[in-house]
């Protein structure tokens, strides 16, 4: 199925290229043959319901997780022989929390400016201008742990992009947050692509976000990416008022409302533990 | 080099500030080595025959507690690098272009600073008890160095450990199991000559023998180390090489 694959929509110097990129866990083949191109400047989303091989994805072309099979370039250099180039030109906002707790949030601002190394004379200025920008000042000095869920994105957004990277990587960036900071977050994705002229890739369960801010995307089902398009021309498959909410339940077979998964995953859950 | 630098010690850092922002942790681990010298120190100091008898049995246990108490603490380390993966902080470091030596040997460095806390309490306690220590600035530097060196090399076989066992429950069974070995198989609170012939082998392949050895060389106003600094200080740093060479190749892999 995925050779078939449609590639539409604008395609500029690709920043990103994968051919039949695959990872197998054991027996299970969490991604299977995925090839896709990102252009430069592209918001570019990800969709799939749980365990359709989104983070697995985002993992491998992060350098977090080496694929099985295939091969990709990633910021123009090989995602295997290269790996460190690619980090040095990458941002990447995992699921899980990144930013320490422990530290403050401009000490954890800090130890990314190092770790990037972002030239010593510009450090302050970039911190600051960060800081700014995602609303911190304020609560720079404040233990990260006492952040709310927003702080702590924008946050990690701005450790991810001090060093003015390429390709963003945000893995499930509004999951948990409420409507304020997932909007908050989504002006910010919005304004890097702006400022930096950065692609970004993103993963998302959020139907209606998805359709507002990507310039195209990736269907995952099973591993496979099922279709690569608009959101407009997903919904013009399926007729005039189609939702890409109906996109995800026709290519799917399943609906897209988080709640149902929850309950399908804890209905499973629970037949395991009474199988 | 110059960035493999600021990026080694940009890890070192930022554990070296968590450490400010909560004190407390440092504090509660004054306790147990004052704890050792005071009752088991003074109990033991009773019985002949147990220390070289130029030296009081005080004297020959101060060194020996101060580098367990710099063990307990680095044997754990390994917890906090699997709570680092739970939580998802590992990332922030994985993701980075540091070379992964660098992450490790930056881990390591800040146990070693962090293990000096140790010795400050060691050596008011042991002052306090009438252990005749020398202070002498090289010989405290030489001591610095040895518990650096060894709590760089325990945290990261911590590391090691960490990465095969992955779990917190599991390291927390595993952490028991391995301090005890490493302590008693050591010079730490008796010679190795009262040990049967087979441990005395064990505990000559045991670093933290040299690390006591060394020492009683150089906190001890009349110490002497038996192996010789020179040997003492070779044993650490070669074996502290080597785990932070064998943590590099694990540790990325703990995020799979």
């Amino acid at each position: 199925m995925s050779a078939t694959v449609e590639q539409q929509g604008p395609i500029g110097a690709p920043v990103i290229e994968t051919f039949g990129l695959t990872r197998r866990f054991g027996t299970l083949t969490a991604v299977d043959a995925a090839s896709l191109r990102v252009a430069r400047g592209e918001i570019f989303g990800l969709i799939g319901p749980n365990g359709a091989g989104k983070s697995t994805l985002i993992k491998m072309l992060t350098t977090m997780l080496p694929p099985s099979e295939g091969r990709a370039t990633v910021a123009g250099f090989d995602l295997r022989a290269q790996a460190a180039e690619v980090r040095r030109r990458i941002g990447y906002v995992p699921q899980l929390l990144s930013a320490d707790g422990e530290l403050t949030g401009y000490e954890n601002l800090l130890l990314s400016a190092r770790l990037y190394l972002v030239p010593r004379k510009e450090r302050e200025q970039r911190i600051r201008d960060a800081l700014a920008l995602m609303g911190l000042i304020e609560v720079r000095d404040r233990l990260v742990r006492q952040y709310s869920g927003g702080m702590i994105r924008r946050l990690e957004i701005a450790q991810s992009t001090l060093h003015s990277p390429a390709i963003i990587f945000l893995d499930e960036p509004t999951e948990g947050l409420d409507p304020v900071g997932r909007h908050t977050v989504w002006l910010h994705i919005l304004d890097l692509r702006a400022r930096l002229g950065a692609a970004v890739v993103v993963t998302t369960h959020y139907m209606d976000e998805a359709d507002m801010l990507c310039d195209r995307i990736a269907l995952l089902d099973h591993g496979r990416i099922s279709v690569i398009d608009t959101p407009a021309a997903l919904k013009e498959r399926l007729g005039a008022h189609a939702t890409l909410d109906d996109v995800f339940a026709e290519m799917t077979g399943e609906s897209s409302d988080r709640g149902t998964y929850r309950d399908v995953r804890r209905a499973r859950r629970a037949a395991r533990e009474h199988a | 080099m110059g960035a493999y630098l600021t990026q080694l010690l940009a890890v070192a850092d930022a554990e070296l500030r968590k450490l400010r922002h909560d004190p407390w942790e440092l504090a509660s681990r004054a306790i147990q080595p004052v704890l050792w010298l005071l009752l088991f120190g003074n109990v033991m100091a009773r019985v002949r025959g147990l220390a070289p008898r130029t030296v009081p049995y005080l004297d020959f246990l101060a060194p020996g507690i101060l580098a367990q108490s710099a063990l307990f603490v680095a044997i754990f380390y390994g917890i906090s690098a699997i709570w680092e993966r739970d939580l998802g902080v590992l990332h922030r470091y994985l993701v980075s272009p540091a070379p992964r030596s660098a992450l490790v040997a930056g881990k390591a460095l800040s146990s070693g600073a962090r293990a000096l806390s140790q010795a400050l309490v060691v050596y008011l306690c042991a002052a306090a008890l009438g252990v005749r220590l020398s202070l002498q600035p090289q010989d405290a530097a030489a001591a610095i160095l040895l518990i650096a060196l060894g709590a760089s090399l325990f945290s990261t076989f911590s590391l090691i450990i960490a990465c095969i066992v992955r779990t917190r429950e599991r390291f927390m069974g595993i952490g028991q199991v391995l301090t005890m070995p490493i302590f008693f198989a050591s010079n730490a609170i008796y010679p190795i000559a009262l040990m049967p012939a087979w441990l005395q082998i064990v505990a000559r392949l045991n670093p933290l023998t040299y690390e006591v050895d060394g020492l009683r060389g150089v906190m001890l106003l009349d110490g002497a180390s038996v192996y010789g600094l020179g040997r003492d200080f070779a044993v650490l740093a070669l074996v502290a090489l080597l785990m932070i060479a064998v943590a590099t190749r694990m540790y990325p892999r703990m995020t799979e």
